[in-house]
């Protein structure tokens, strides 16, 4: 399995290890229960090196990106801004999700640890006549700190300036890169740093008495705040209007041919199958793969976890439409009732559906 | 044999077994299997007075990873449920043997106590599936 620079760590910190996608990662480091309220509350600290960075070069990047990406890359120059963006293939289905940085004349791609390999070869496919360098960083490692603590807590290491700038922003220098961003629905960072520097950046925050936070409660934070996980949620045979994800395309410049934009165009995105979340009323845990049925129409959980918050089991499910507010989920061959929400379920500690 | 007040006795489902006065026992599920669920988040009681056999599925610990079924390790009549285990399931995490018990039952079979394991054989069942 392939480790991160803090796989050592992270089991000495008594974590509980798990096969990720090739990676060995920490699932928890005692309760994921724990670790969630931690990033509701205060402060986490994940170690999140297992995903992809690829960083460009080249006088046509803009083309480039402007072919490449569903969502249009020029709104990074108009607001020094990361950008959320699918990649699609030519039938519109979703190869990934990523987040595009643009660092002086290059840009960074963020994307998934399941699809690097796919990814880096349909960019390299993509590349063409286009002046356009590639190279993954595997050299460096990726920490996020979020909840509503975590920039005071970033910058009491005073490793940059105090953060002024806001969600989604970033900054770099020649040691760390820092985005306000995250997975989690919480104000946070994420710091893509060399591999030299991770252990003992990671070490000054676990010294402040910051809770170390596993995948299995990352889950349960994402799903909570309404994020997509790859993979999970959505793969190349989901097209971005059933997956909660339309408003990621952008149309609006007519010059800008896209991959994937005539068989988009195509969808008709008021009548295909909807990504929604899901709770239970009363007992019983969501999961992966259940059947979901209502008087007009059926559906499938796409992933399933708990809310402390909520204190039921919530999760995703595409479903037909002609939905009203509830439906009956199939749990361990009994029939449980459910309801119907538009995501998220929360933001900033709090229930917003 | 005479059962003796306060024993403690284990099943290889990973259950324990607490005699009390009266023919009553007190059922819970021991730290190894709270370690191997992870944090529980629902669980299934029986009802008080129901007639519970050897074996039947008596209660259901649901936790992250799996709902995992129980399976009394005595027969006999449940006297009492553990009701805060409603609101409070990961109690059975924090507090396996002791405020996580699961329920009370009256048994009458002393030949299903003869079938549990002693504190001893029971170290050695966890040992082997560390």
């Amino acid at each position: 399995m392939k480790k991160t620079v803090l796989n050592e760590t992270h089991q000495a910190l008594g974590a509980k290890m798990i096969d990720f996608s090739g990676w060995s990662m920490p699932l928890h480091y005692g309760s994921q229960i724990t670790e969630h309220n931690a990033v509701r509350d205060s402060v986490g600290l994940f170690d999140v090196s297992h995903m992809s960075v690829f960083d460009f070069i080249g006088k046509d990047q803009d083309a480039y990106f402007r072919r490449l990406l569903a969502n249009d890359i020029q709104k990074i120059n108009a607001q020094k801004k990361s950008l959320y963006s699918l990649v699609v293939n030519e039938s519109g289905g979703i190869i990934d999700d990523l987040i595009a940085y643009k660092l002086d004349d290059r840009y960074r791609i963020v994307s998934n640890s399941t699809t690097m390999a796919k990814n880096k070869a349909w960019f390299k496919q993509n590349i063409k006549s286009f002046d356009v360098g590639i190279k993954r960083r595997e050299d460096l490692s990726i920490l996020a700190l979020q909840g509503p603590q975590a920039v005071e807590s970033f910058n009491q290491l005073g490793i940059l300036e105090p953060i002024t700038f806001e969600y989604m922003g970033y900054a770099s220098d020649q040691s760390i890169m820092v985005s306000r961003s995250g997975y989690t629905g919480e104000d946070g960072l994420e710091l893509i740093l060399p591999d030299h520097a991770v252990a003992e950046t990671w070490q000054r925050l676990i010294a402040m008495n910051i809770q170390p936070i596993g995948l299995g409660a990352r889950d349960s934070l994402r799903i909570e705040a309404g994020f997509n996980l790859y993979g999970v949620d959505m793969d190349e045979t989901n097209h971005p209007f059933e997956s909660n994800l339309g408003w990621s395309i952008d149309f609006r410049d007519p010059e800008r041919n896209f991959i994937g934009k005539d068989a988009l165009l195509n969808i008709d995105a008021k009548s295909c199958r909807q990504l929604l979340g899901v709770i239970v009323k009363g007992k019983g845990m969501l999961r992966t793969g259940q059947k979901i049925k209502y008087p007009n129409g059926s559906g499938e959980v796409l992933c399933g976890t708990f809310s402390p918050l909520i204190n039921a089991s919530i999760g995703y499910a595409r479903i037909d439409r002609g939905y009203a507010h509830n439906g009956l989920v199939s749990i361990r061959d009994k029939h449980t009732e459910v309801e119907f929400v538009a995501l998220p379920f929360i933001r900033n500690g709090r229930v917003v559906f | 044999m005479n059962a003796m007040t306060g024993e403690l006795k284990f099943s290889t489902n990973h259950e324990w077994v607490r005699l009390e006065q009266d023919n009553v026992a007190v059922v819970g599920i021991t730290d190894f299997a709270q370690g191997l669920l992870g944090d529980i988040v629902f669980v299934e009681l029986p009802e008080v007075g129901q007639q519970v056999q050897l074996n039947d599925e008596i209660a259901v610990v649901e936790s992250l990873k799996a709902a995992s079924d129980i399976y009394s390790p005595i027969s006999g009549v449940i006297l009492e449920i553990n009701e805060a285990l409603s609101d409070q399931p990961e109690v059975i995490n924090s507090s396996p043997d002791e405020q996580g018990w699961l329920y009370k039952i009256e048994y009458r079979n002393l030949d299903e106590l003869n079938q549990l394991l002693s504190p001893d054989d029971y170290n050695d069942l966890c040992q082997s599936e560390s």
